[in-house]
């Protein structure tokens, strides 16, 4: 058997997704969210993180997904990698499991996100989960200034 | 021992006395009599070497080394000081700031590095030989009459102690050569040295120890050292004086005898009256810096910056507090809050002034800068340095250097004629370059200003064609001042030739982008023939600034009080149409308006029939900026956007209110 590591699993529509929970700072409830102009417009805005600004991603706009509709299990995931700091959007946080990487399969097609930020499909009994690739998910925030 | 903790130190401090090196060495440059200067350069390049030793930076040591040789022999007198030796000093201390530099970066020191080292010196040896003999042929009678003095290894003193020896044998004082071995198993030599030099100084003065008294102190040498006391004691009070301190197992003492004291001596010892002063003076000197060393601490600045971070935090949750007060209408609360108030602003004035550093940090750079490219250039250049002591904050000290030299570059290439010209038009040959520094409320305001030709409005014309920065139909409807604005235009140059220095295309537009994103503007003044002058405008601190609040539908804006002239309410009404632009007219000027709502395309359509107009000054331009209501007076602790959307045109940070919402500051320089 292969080696097992902790991810955190969360529905965006319809489909389930997963990220190495390493990355994964902290998850937090929907707040106020300020509009920054002039702004790439999957940046949904700025928010106060405990006296820090940071940005948060729209990740239905980033992963050209159905507009998002913001509910109760609406929350923000906020990732971290040396001194960025990025929050995403999720529409519900499901849980945090481990998965060994065996049951992790190189995609070969999917539909939604784009196969860029994609770094296999994980089996968890007859679930699919989506595994984002950390990397490319910090790097969503680079993205904006090459742009 | 690990030396890396200390690294960060040694380089703070060898950066200080690199620039004492540098200052003294200009100093003496233009008054090569002030010998006492030496001793400055002396000092410092003693220091740097015994530093780098310690830190086992060998090359820097072995560099440092040669400096204090041909020092020592400037002086002793046996070298006279010439230009050629200024220049391979200059040389050396460049040298070392290469060297300090890659130090720094974690690079060693390649080996083509020190190669250079023993170059400069070289061609300073050879000076030295040169100059040296020069000496000796025109001072060949005083040279003379210095080998002839009897004293005991002669060679050994330099003039001011021998000087001091003759002193004491006029006054019929004894000297004493005392030999001093300490057992080698001693653990603290240095300890049981300090002891033989309190002892002896009780009974006279010890004039000259070997090795120097810092050295012996450091316990930089073998188990032997050698003093030379003055003293009216015989040899067995001496010995008495040292008999009783433990560890030392010989001890040789010789009485030195002046021999004949020949008329010629005497004229040397006039020459160098002012020593003994002089002497009075290092060593106060000494104290003071000795002193001083108690009453500074050196604090890291990211610990500094953590410590304004906090109070930022503080300030947020007074605001919020504030906030809660006037919701609840509590009396005992309100009185509170008012301390609470006092408290904070007290606070933060100190970790802001904590923060502060005088501007002379950046100004000690230019005249050596100046100096080079003066003479690179075959220009006379007289400069003139006011308000070193301004205080600005540590982040925009470090940010600021780059745009003035980049000024100062332009004032010497483009500004100041060459002596040749300047004569022509009758002006003064030597140019004058003045670089003031001020403070003005919570602003510092510095002008670099030289007495050159100006800019020439029709050249300016003419390259911006060329360049494409405006249509040729254009020009005759732009105003003067526009026009010559237009050198802070990316891709603006107008030097007819490529020189080292400027006309690389990068020009004033990279200065102009580095002061507003310090949240400073910089403007030009300039007279066809007389001179021009820049003009920077910067906030005394980055990280807290008072600021407007403004609201656009539902959103909240900050706008820095700095920007802002004036506010005032204005009726739908009022609002003129001009060739397309909005303006109204405020006490008789048309002032050109920006609808917020517009700029940042703020959602929400319905437009309100009253609004305010917060007239902000962008250069030297008044724009009036549309908003829906003036919120109030803030202070606002300014955070960035982070990483991941800095550059972003028209917002300068972010700012945390009261209630714990977000609201973006604007940044006047780069919102049109």
């Amino acid at each position: 058997m292969g080696e097992e590591k902790q991810f955190v699993a969360f529905m965006l529509g319809n489909e389930e997704y997963a990220v190495e929970i390493l990355a994964v700072q902290e998850i937090i409830r929907w707040s106020k969210i300020t509009r920054v102009p002039k702004a790439p417009n999957y940046v949904k805005g700025v928010i106060n993180l405990r006296g820090t600004v940071i940005p948060v991603i729209d990740s239905h706009i980033r992963f050209n997904l159905l507009e998002q509709v913001v509910t109760d299990t609406t929350r923000v995931i906020v990732f971290k990698n040396e001194d960025t700091v990025i929050g995403l959007t999720v529409d519900l946080v499901t849980e945090v499991l481990s998965l060994n990487l065996d049951n992790i399969e190189n995609p070969q097609t999917t539909r939604g996100v784009e196969n860029q930020f994609i770094n296999g499909i994980g089996k968890v009994n007859e679930r699919l989960l989506i595994i984002l690739d950390l990397t490319k998910v910090l790097q969503i925030g680079n993205s904006i200034l090459g742009k | 021992m690990d030396m890396s903790q200390y690294q960060d130190l040694f380089f703070e401090e060898s950066e200080e006395h690199l620039q004492i090196l540098n200052q003294n060495l200009l100093a003496l440059e233009i008054n090569p009599e002030r010998l006492e200067l030496l001793d400055s350069i002396f000092r410092a390049a003693h220091t740097l070497k015994g530093m780098s030793a310690t830190m086992g930076f060998d090359s820097i040591a072995k560099l440092t080394h040669e400096m204090e040789n041909l020092l020592d022999q400037l002086r002793e007198r046996k070298l006279a000081l010439s230009e050629g030796i200024i220049n391979s000093l200059f040389k050396a201390a460049d040298l070392l700031e290469n060297m300090l530099e890659s130090l720094r970066a974690g690079e060693t020191i390649e080996i083509d590095l020190v190669k250079l080292a023993a170059e400069v010196f070289n061609s300073n040896n050879e000076n030295l030989q040169v100059d040296g003999d020069e000496v000796r042929k025109s001072n060949n009678s005083s040279k003379k009459k210095v080998d002839a003095s009897n004293f005991d290894n002669g060679n050994e003193f330099n003039e001011y102690e021998r000087h001091l020896l003759t002193e004491a044998f006029k006054k019929g004082l004894n000297v004493w050569k005392i030999t001093i071995q300490i057992e080698e198993t001693c653990v603290m030599k240095g300890v049981r040295a300090f002891m033989v030099f309190r002892n002896l100084e009780a009974i006279g003065d010890v004039i000259k120890s070997t090795p120097p008294v810092q050295d012996i102190e450091d316990e930089k040498f073998e188990n032997e050292f050698m003093v030379y006391l003055v003293s009216d004691k015989m040899e067995n009070e001496v010995k008495n004086e040292l008999i009783s301190i433990s560890e030392i197992i010989m001890m040789e003492i010789k009485m030195i005898i002046l021999g004949q004291e020949n008329s010629k001596e005497k004229e040397n010892i006039e020459v160098k009256k002012e020593h003994p002063d002089e002497a009075d003076s290092f060593i106060s000197t000494q104290q003071e810096k000795k002193q001083k060393v108690h009453q500074t601490v050196r604090v890291d600045i990211t610990r500094l910056d953590k410590l304004m971070s906090l109070v930022g935090e503080l300030v947020i949750n007074k605001t919020r507090l504030e906030q809660i007060n006037t919701d609840c209408q509590i009396v005992s609360l309100n009185d509170t809050v008012e301390q609470i108030n006092r408290i904070t602003a007290d606070l933060q004035t100190v970790v802001q002034n904590v923060r502060m550093v005088a501007i002379e940090q950046v100004f000690n750079r230019f005249p050596r800068m100046v100096r080079d490219l003066a003479k690179e250039l075959g220009k006379e250049v007289n400069l003139i340095l006011e308000g070193k002591e301004t205080e600005l904050d540590r982040t925009v000290i470090d940010e600021i250097s780059d745009p003035l030299v980049h000024l100062i570059r332009n004032s010497l290439d483009h500004g100041l004629e060459s002596p040749e010209e300047r004569i022509a038009i009758k002006k003064n040959p030597e140019g004058q370059l003045k670089l003031q520094a001020k403070q003005e409320g919570n602003q510092v305001i510095i002008i670099v200003e030289d007495d050159g030709k100006g800019i020439d409005v029709e050249t300016i014309k003419r390259k911006a064609i060329e360049n494409n920065l405006i249509a040729q139909t254009q020009v005759d409807t732009l105003e003067e001042q526009s026009i010559i604005n237009l050198i802070f235009e990316p891709g603006f140059s107008t030097a007819n030739k490529v020189t080292d220095l400027s006309g690389r295309g990068v020009g004033l537009d990279v200065v102009r982008s580095k002061i507003n994103s310090l949240s400073g503007q910089v403007y030009v003044e300039t007279k066809n023939g007389k001179g021009t002058r820049f003009v920077i405008k910067l906030p005394l601190t980055l990280a807290i600034i008072q600021a407007l609040m403004v609201r656009v539908q539902e959103e909240l804006f900050a706008i820095p009080l700095a920007n802002i002239d004036e506010t005032t309410s204005l009726e739908m009404s009022q609002i003129k149409d001009v060739q397309g632009q909005q303006v109204v007219v405020l006490r008789g000027k048309v002032l050109p308006l920006f609808f917020l709502r517009d700029i940042l395309s703020v959602p929400g359509e319905e437009k309100e029939e009253s609004m305010y107009v917060v007239v902000v000054r962008k250069g030297e331009q008044q724009i009036g900026i549309v908003v829906d209501e003036l919120v109030g007076q803030q202070e606002t602790v300014i955070n960035t956007l982070g990483k991941v959307l800095s550059g972003m045109t028209g917002i300068a940070g972010a700012t945390i209110l009261g209630d714990g919402s977000v609201s973006l500051i604007i940044d006047i320089g780069t919102l049109f």
